[in-house]
């Protein structure tokens, strides 16, 4: 694995939703594969049977009441929005043309 | 003695007897920020002053007549500004929340607010808690108290250099791969992760969520114990804190010895890269807790070395995912004149990251993307198993590990900032007791011949804190380093 090329670079940050320059492309490309050479060790480990962790906490299922606590208030939840109209968050438009 | 320079349990001790009033712990603290703040740069928010010498002054005059008090009533506190805190803006030291101002508390604020502590402010960070040296801040890096040319550690660093420059009494932070330890270190205090689950991580911003946990950061160990007794326990908003007892954690201080007790040596822990001055004090350490009676037990842990591979892939996992909520939509940053929606969360996002997140949620994408994940997530998560099963497999024979908290005391500002990869090595002894979800301490056990100082670490099994607060305890006792403070002229 190891190297990632700069189309690579595109893809990841297009997947999370991050416009690059140039400039961080070229940067992230190479500290990427640096990374990327480094965690490579871990294929050396044998891990055939081995089960996956995915959380260290007892998770079971909660069940409670099915009883109506207080939230927050339209107001509270809208007080943080970039943008909002009549107790609704708002957006650039989402179709093109 | 001026008030800010008295513990937890001290400045407290004379609050409840009636010695002092809050008024008197605010105005004392208030002058310690003015004199000190401006150097160490801790905190991102302070609290406004009215508004706490209202407050202080509202429960000076509720305790008038009967004098009913709470163990933390009163106590200036500064909290990490990860941690939600309504009311009070909460920006993760990232540019995209840095008008957030929470609607609602975390449930470490709401347990501690119970008490009516004195909020002073919150503390400095890492961007999002990712670094170890709070230069990812957007707000600019926190300064180390005994030498301002140094790094406090981080993420935590705030929390770390507030605690130790006497800006507050005690302090929350977040620890994820060490992010209270380490700090902890680098800045002389005692930084206290607890057992992934039992302090609750509902309104903690989440990094990696299998691995983020609140703890106490402060000067004394007997101090930790006090704040973990308040913040320690089940949570309904959280699935993922425990039912398990929280027993009354002081009561770990009574042994000041560590008889009986079996204390793991992990070999992996001072192989090449450890430096020899850490070395040296983190021995001493050892033959200390074997002069007050605990049995050393060398042991080997043979996953430690795989722990920062594994750690860097799943955690960058969960940021990735994580982190895709700050979308320009509901809260936080907004890219101005964006014309479609799809260009909004990408002009936001760009905007509102710095470059470590931007670098880990790239790498988290990558390691979740089709065609890598086997290779990389899923196998991260297989050795993950694998450390873990270390650490059960050695409390088998030991009842705690001691090791050092980093391979080197505080290094100078800027000297890693260049190079991720040698940051992400600085965190090689606290991360894998975090992919392990133990309880870990970090105390203060001596300086380097720079005068900058070193920690030493102790963990335990899962839920025994009790055990790594008494081991440390006992420490701490018999050395005087938890006395030293730095000397930061006004």
């Amino acid at each position: 694995m190891g190297h990632i090329s700069k189309s690579e670079v595109e893809k990841v940050a297009d997947l999370a939703r991050l416009d690059l320059t140039e400039a961080e492309k070229s940067l992230f490309g190479g500290q990427l594969s640096q990374i990327l050479d480094y965690v490579d060790q871990l294929q050396t480990v044998s891990t055939e049977g081995v089960s996956l962790t995915s959380s260290v906490a007892e998770i079971q299922s909660e069940w409670r009441e099915d009883v109506v606590v207080p939230g927050l208030t339209v107001e509270q939840a809208l007080a943080n929005a970039p943008e909002s109209n009549q107790g609704l968050f708002v957006v650039p438009k989402i179709l093109g043309k | 003695m001026s008030l800010f320079k008295l513990t937890l349990k001290d400045l407290q001790g004379k609050f409840i007897r009636g010695e002092i009033s809050a008024v008197e712990i605010v105005r004392s603290y208030l002058l310690r920020l003015t004199q000190v703040e401006p150097k160490i740069k801790a905190y991102v928010t302070l609290r406004d002053k009215e508004s706490l010498l209202t407050q202080a002054g509202a429960i000076d005059q509720s305790l008038r007549g009967w004098r009913k008090t709470q163990p933390l009533m009163a106590m200036p506190l500064a909290i990490k500004d990860n941690i939600c805190t309504k009311g009070l803006r909460t920006t993760c030291s990232s540019r995209i929340l840095d008008e957030f101002v929470p609607p609602y508390d975390a449930t470490v604020m709401a347990r501690l607010n119970t008490h009516q502590p004195l909020i002073l402010g919150k503390t400095n960070l890492d961007e999002f808690a990712m670094g170890s040296s709070t230069e990812h801040s957007a707000y600019g890096p926190s300064r180390n108290p005994w030498n301002q040319k140094y790094i406090p550690g981080g993420s935590s660093g705030g929390s770390a250099a507030a605690v130790a420059a006497d800006e507050c009494v005690a302090a929350l932070g977040s620890d994820t791969g060490g992010s209270i330890r380490q700090p902890a270190a680098c800045c002389g205090v005692v930084g206290l992760k607890p057992t992934y689950g039992r302090v609750s991580r509902y309104g903690l911003v989440a990094f990696a969520s299998s691995l983020d946990q609140i703890g106490p950061i402060t000067k004394t160990v007997t101090d930790a114990a006090m704040l973990l007794n308040v913040i320690a326990g089940h949570d309904l908003l959280d699935s993922t804190s425990s039912r398990q007892d929280v027993p009354d954690f002081t009561k770990a201080l009574k042994k000041r010895d560590v008889k009986k007790l079996v204390i793991g040596v992990p070999q992996e822990y001072f192989a090449e890269g450890l430096d020899s001055e850490v070395n040296g004090k983190v021995q001493e350490a050892i033959r200390t807790l074997q002069d007050l009676g605990g049995t050393i037990k060398e042991i080997s842990l043979p996953f430690t070395e795989k722990a920062i591979a594994t750690y860097y892939l799943i955690a960058t996992a969960e940021a990735s995912s994580n982190l895709a909520r700050y979308d320009g939509v509901k809260f936080g940053l907004r890219a101005k004149e964006s014309k479609e929606l799809a260009e909004m969360y990408r002009q936001t996002r760009s905007q509102g990251f710095g470059p470590e997140v931007k670098r880990r949620i790239m790498l988290g994408t990558y390691a979740l993307s089709a065609g890598y994940y086997e290779a990389y997530y899923a196998k991260a998560q297989a050795v993950r198993t694998l450390i873990q099963q270390d650490f059960s497999d050695a409390f088998q024979n030991v009842d705690v590990l001691v090791s050092p908290v980093m391979p080197t005391p505080a290094f100078p500002l800027g000297e890693r900032l260049e190079d991720p990869l040698q940051m992400y090595l600085s965190d090689v002894y606290t991360i894998p007791s975090s992919l392990a979800g133990i309880p870990a301490i970090s105390i203060p056990c001596g300086f380097s011949t720079m005068g900058l100082p070193i920690g030493v670490q102790i963990m335990g099994r899962p839920f025994d804190e009790l055990i790594v607060l008494r081991v440390a305890h006992a420490y701490e006792q018999a050395t005087t380093w938890h006395t030293k403070r730095p000397v930061i002229r006004s």
